[in-house]
C-alpha cells in the first residue's frame, strides 16, 4: 500500500487566546514567530537543532484542566492547545534566569537589554567574572558540529564550572576558521576567544587550514 | 556446567541440587553488604574459614561457610546468622569467632553476648527482632541468604523459576498484562507505571519494526541510599531473570546493566553471574528453548548523579556526554539509538519475576491502592536501627521510624525526615498542617492528617519525593537550613550544567542558604527563595532540575520559623550553623582536666588545672573538637 500524498492537516490552536494554525512538525516557537508573537530566547537558532538549554522561550500550556510549564522551542503544539507566551508562571522562570544571568554574563550589552525587557534590572546574585559574557547556551557548539561538521568546539568539565573549550584545550587544526560560530553566539562572547579555538593564524600553514 | 534445553530440564538440575544438598548440615551466613564490609566482615569470613579448617569438627558434617549480601541490619554488623540452629549474632569481632564455632557449631549451644539484644530482652533468631518483624521480605528474601556468586544456590532459593514458566505458559501479550495489572510502579524516584511504559515501547515497536533495547539503571547516585546495591550484591540473578522476562515480553534481544563505577562488588557479582547464567542457557541463543535471544552486558557509569536520569544513561550509552535531553520523545518511543528503549530501575527489574511467580493479584493486593508491592528503604541518620528495610507500600512514617528504627537514640526528639535523596523533601514527624493541592500534583489524593503513610501519592502529597529509597531521620540537633544547604550543594556538583535554571538556579539558591545560615538576609529572601525554587520547578530541563528545590521548598514549608530563627533572631536553633553558635564551658561541670585545651587546634581554650577552663569566644572558629573530647560533657552549644 504506498502512503496517499495528502495535504498535511493543520493543527489548530491558540497563542494568547488568538487563533493559530501550525504544521504537524512545526513547534510553538516556530509557529509563534510567524504570527509576529514575541517569545524571547538566546539558545535557539533556526540553523540548529533546538536543544532547550536557556528555558526562556518558556510557555504555560493548558489543555483541558492540565497545565504545564514547557519550552516552547522543543514543544509540538496539539489541538485546541492554549499558549501563554507571557502567563505569570512563565514569566517567574524567565525572570530569574534573566536576573540570574546578569550575574553570570555581566559584560553582556544584549543580556542587560533583554531583562531590561522584562523589567529585570538589577540582580541579587554575586558576580564571578565582571568580564564574563558567555552564558554556555551552546549555539556554537551545535553550529560547529551540526552545519560546519567539524567538532572544533565542545564544552569541559560540569556544572557551575562548565566551560566553553577547545578539545583537550588546545588550538585546534579541525577550525576551519570559518567564524560561524561567532556569527551564531547571542552575545558576542566568542568575538574574543576565536584565537583561543584556532591558534594563532601566522603559524598555521598547510592542507585543511585557513589561511 | 550444561546447558539447559527446556523447562523441564531446570526442574530436573533444581530437584537434583536441592537432594545433594543435606538439610543438617550447618550454614553459617556471614554478611558482606556494605555496612558490615565497612566494619571488618571480611575479616570475620576468613577468621570462620581458617577456624573451621584447623578444628576438628566432632560435628557429622563440615559447616558450611557462606559469604552473603547484606542482611540489612547494619547498625548491629557484623552479622552472622546460623542455620539450621536459627541463630543470629550481631556485632561480630573476628576474636568471636573460635568462641561461635566451639560453642554453637561443635557443642550445640548459643553464645548469649552475641544475641540483639535491646531493653533487656534477648533475641535468638532474627524474625523475633522487632526490625525484622515488622519488615515483608520479597525482593530482599534471598538477598543475604544466597551465595551470590554460585548460580546453583541461587537455583535451589528457586532463581529462574518465573523464566521457566515464562515462555512455556504465558504469551508475551500475557506478560506484559500481568505487569500492568501488578501496578507495578517505576522504583527508581518518579513512580511511573511500569507496564505502561512497557505497553508503550511494544505499540511502538510494532509500528516501526526494528530492536527493542532494555537497560538496568543501576547509577545509584543518592547520598546515604544503598537498595540497589544490596540487590545487585545479594542476589544478581533476581535482575538478570527480571531482564530476561521484560525481553520476552518485550521482544528484545539486547540489554544494558548500567551500573555505577563506585560499585565494585555489584559489578564484580553480575558480571560472575552473567557468566554463570550464560553457561546454563539463562541468557543466549534460544533461551531454555522458547526461541527467544537475549543478552546482557555491563556498562560502567563515570560517577554522574544526572547519568540515572533516563536519557542521560542513553547519551552515555551512546558515548556522548551523560546529559539528559528533553523529553518527549520518551525512551519508549525514541531510545537508545532512536529505537524503543525501556530504562527500569534494578529494584523494578528485580520485582517482575516475584510478579510472574505469584501473580498480579497476589502483587496488587501488597501495598495500597495505586501503590502496590513493597518498598526497599535505606534507612539511615538518627535512628536506632539503621540499615536496609522492606516494608509494604502504605506503612506508616512512624511505624517505618519508630518500630522497625527503634525510634531516635538518646533522649532527643524525632524531628524530621528526609525521603527520596537529594531531591526528596524534609517533612515533619508531626504533620499537622491539612494537605493543599502541591503545584504539580492532582488533589484528589488526600492522605490522613496525622500519620504520613509512605506511598508515591502521599509523598508526592506533601511535597517530598518517594525517590529511590532513601530515608534519612533527623532530631532536634539538625538544623533543617543546614540539611538543605548540604543537599542544595551536591546537587549544585552534580548538575550537568546543560539548562540555566539548574546550572544558575541551584548557584543562586544555594547563595540565598549560605546568607541564611550567616545570620544575614531578610524575612522577604525566603519568598524570593521559594519563587526561585518554583522557577527551577518549571522551567529545569530534566527531573534532576525540577526536583532539586525540593528540600529547599519542603523546609521552608514546615520549618519556617526555623528559617526566620536564622534571619531575624540569628540563632541557630538546633545548634548547628557555625557563624551563629557559641561553644562555652559550664564552669560548675567542668572538672579542669585541660583535654579541651590540648585539643582546641586555635589555641583558645585557657584555664588552670583541675579548675574551670574558659574558651575565647571571639578566636573560637566552632570546630566542635572541644565538646567531642569533653569526659563530662561541659561544653555547650548556643
Amino acid at each position: 500500500m504506498t502512503p496517499k500524498k495528502k495535504k498535511p492537516e493543520m493543527i489548530n490552536f491558540t497563542i494568547n487566546g488568538r487563533q493559530v494554525q501550525a504544521k504537524p512538525d512545526w513547534t510553538i516557537l516556530e509557529t509563534a514567530r510567524l504570527n509576529h508573537i514575541h517569545i524571547p530566547t538566546l539558545c535557539f537558532h533556526p540553523a540548529i537543532t533546538p536543544w532547550g538549554s536557556c528555558r526562556l522561550c518558556v510557555v504555560e500550556l493548558r489543555y483541558g484542566k492540565r497545565g504545564k510549564i514547557a519550552p516552547s522551542c522543543l514543544t509540538r503544539p496539539v489541538h485546541e492547545l492554549e499558549v501563554f507566551t507571557d502567563s505569570e508562571r512563565a514569566q517567574n522562570v524567565r525572570r530569574w534566569v534573566l536576573e540570574m544571568l546578569l550575574a553570570e554574563c555581566p559584560a553582556s550589552r544584549e543580556i542587560k537589554d533583554l531583562a531590561a525587557r522584562y523589567g529585570v534590572t538589577t540582580t541579587r546574585f554575586s558576580i564571578t567574572d565582571p568580564q564574563e559574557e558567555c552564558l554556555r547556551c551552546g549555539r556554537c557548539v551545535a553550529v560547529c558540529h551540526e552545519v560546519v561538521g567539524v567538532q572544533a568546539l565542545t564544552f569541559g568539565s560540569r556544572g557551575v564550572k562548565k566551560q566553553l573549550e577547545t578539545p583537550y584545550r588546545l588550538p585546534n587544526s579541525a577550525c576551519i576558521g570559518c567564524g560561524c560560530c561567532v556569527s551564531v553566539c547571542p552575545t558576542g562572547a566568542l568575538q574574543d576567544r576565536l584565537d583561543t579555538v584556532r591558534g594563532d593564524l601566522s603559524r598555521r600553514t598547510g592542507h585543511g587550514f585557513a589561511h | 556446567m550444561k546447558r539447559i534445553k527446556n523447562a523441564a530440564e531446570l526442574q530436573a538440575l533444581r530437584q537434583s541440587l536441592l537432594a545433594a544438598q543435606d538439610p543438617d548440615r550447618p550454614v553459617v551466613r556471614v554478611c558482606l553488604g556494605p555496612g558490615c564490609l565497612a566494619l571488618g566482615a571480611e575479616k570475620v569470613a576468613r577468621a570462620f574459614k581458617s577456624a573451621i579448617r584447623n578444628k576438628k569438627i566432632k560435628a557429622k558434617v563440615r559447616p558450611l561457610i557462606k559469604e552473603t549480601g547484606c542482611h540489612g541490619f547494619c547498625s548491629q554488623g557484623t552479622l552472622v546468622s546460623l542455620s539450621p540452629a536459627n541463630l543470629f549474632y550481631v556485632r561480630v569481632k573476628p576474636d568471636d569467632v573460635a568462641e561461635i564455632v566451639e560453642s554453637s557449631l561443635v557443642q550445640g549451644q548459643t553464645v548469649e553476648r552475641l544475641l540483639y539484644s535491646d531493653n533487656g530482652t534477648r533475641y535468638r533468631s532474627a524474625a523475633e527482632i522487632p526490625f525484622y518483624r515488622v519488615q515483608q521480605k520479597i525482593i530482599l528474601k534471598n538477598v543475604g541468604v544466597i551465595d551470590p556468586l554460585d548460580i546453583n544456590d541461587a537455583l535451589r532459593a528457586g532463581a529462574y523459576q518465573s523464566l521457566a514458566k515464562t515462555p512455556a505458559e504465558m504469551s508475551p501479550e500475557e506478560v506484559l498484562r500481568t505487569v500492568e495489572v501488578s501496578g507495578l510502579r517505576g522504583r527508581g524516584g518518579g513512580g511511573f507505571p511500569t507496564g505502561f511504559k512497557w505497553r508503550r515501547a511494544v505499540d511502538n515497536a510494532r509500528e516501526n519494526p526494528g530492536p527493542v533495547y532494555l537497560i538496568a539503571n543501576g547509577e545509584e547516585g543518592d547520598p546515604g541510599a544503598f537498595m540497589d546495591r544490596a540487590i545487585m550484591e545479594g542476589d544478581p540473578h533476581a535482575v538478570i531473570e527480571g531482564m530476561v522476562i521484560g525481553a520476552y515480553a518485550l521482544g528484545a534481544n539486547q540489554g544494558f546493566l548500567y551500573v555505577r563505577h563506585e560499585y565494585p562488588i555489584a559489578i564484580q557479582h553480575l558480571s560472575i553471574a552473567l557468566q554463570q547464567a550464560r553457561a546454563l542457557g539463562f541468557l543466549g541463543k534460544n533461551i531454555l528453548g522458547s526461541g527467544l535471544d537475549f543478552d546482557l552486558q555491563i556498562n560502567r557509569g563515570a560517577g554522574a548523579y544526572v547519568c540515572g536520569e533516563e536519557t542521560a544513561i542513553i547519551a552515555s550509552l551512546e558515548g556522548r556526554v551523560g546529559e539528559p535531553r528533553t523529553r518527549p520523545p520518551f525512551p519508549a518511543q525514541e531510545g537508545l539509538w532512536g529505537r524503543p528503549t525501556i530504562i527500569n530501575n534494578v529494584e523494578t527489574w528485580a520485582n517482575v519475576p516475584h510478579i510472574i511467580d505469584q501473580g498480579a493479584a497476589w502483587y496488587a493486593r501488597l501495598g495500597v491502592p495505586h501503590s502496590t508491592g513493597t518498598k526497599i528503604f535505606s534507612l539511615v541518620g538518627k535512628v536506632k536501627n539503621t540499615g536496609l528495610v522492606e516494608v509494604p507500600m502504605g506503612i506508616s512514617l512512624g511505624r517505618l521510624v519508630e518500630e522497625i528504627g527503634g525510634g531516635v537514640p538518646g533522649q532527643e526528639r524525632f524531628k524530621a525526615v528526609q525521603t527520596g535523596g537529594p531531591s526528596g523533601g524534609i517533612i515533619p514527624y508531626e504533620l499537622k498542617e491539612a494537605f493543599t493541592d502541591y503545584h504539580y500534583h492532582p488533589p484528589d489524593l488526600i492522605p490522613e492528617k496525622k500519620e504520613i503513610s509512605v506511598d508515591f501519592d502521599s509523598m508526592a502529597q506533601t511535597g517530598s519525593i518517594m525517590g529511590g529509597g532513601g530515608m534519612i531521620v533527623m532530631d532536634d540537633h539538625d538544623c533543617v537550613v543546614d540539611v538543605a544547604r548540604y543537599f542544595l550543594n551536591f546537587l549544585q556538583e552534580e548538575s550537568c550544567g546543560k539548562c540555566l535554571p539548574c546550572r544558575l538556579g541551584l548557584k543562586g539558591m544555594l547563595e540565598f542558604l549560605d546568607r541564611f545560615a550567616r545570620g544575614q538576609g531578610a524575612p522577604e529572601d525566603i519568598v524570593a527563595l521559594e519563587s526561585l525554587g518554583q522557577a527551577l520547578v518549571d522551567g529545569s530541563l530534566c527531573g534532576l532540575g525540577r526536583a532539586a528545590p525540593n528540600p529547599v521548598l519542603t523546609s521552608i514549608r514546615y520549618f519556617k520559623d526555623e528559617y526566620l530563627a536564622h534571619i531575624v533572631d540569628h540563632h541557630c536553633p538546633a545548634g548547628v550553623c557555625r557563624d551563629l553558635i557559641t561553644y562555652s564551658i559550664d564552669p560548675g561541670v567542668c572538672s579542669g582536666c585541660g583535654l579541651c585545651a590540648a585539643d582546641c587546634p586555635e589555641a583558645c581554650i585557657s584555664g588552670k588545672k583541675k579548675k574551670a577552663h574558659v574558651i575565647d569566644a571571639a578566636a573560637c572558629i566552632r570546630c566542635g573538637a572541644c565538646q567531642a573530647v569533653c569526659p563530662v560533657d561541659a561544653v555547650h552549644v548556643a
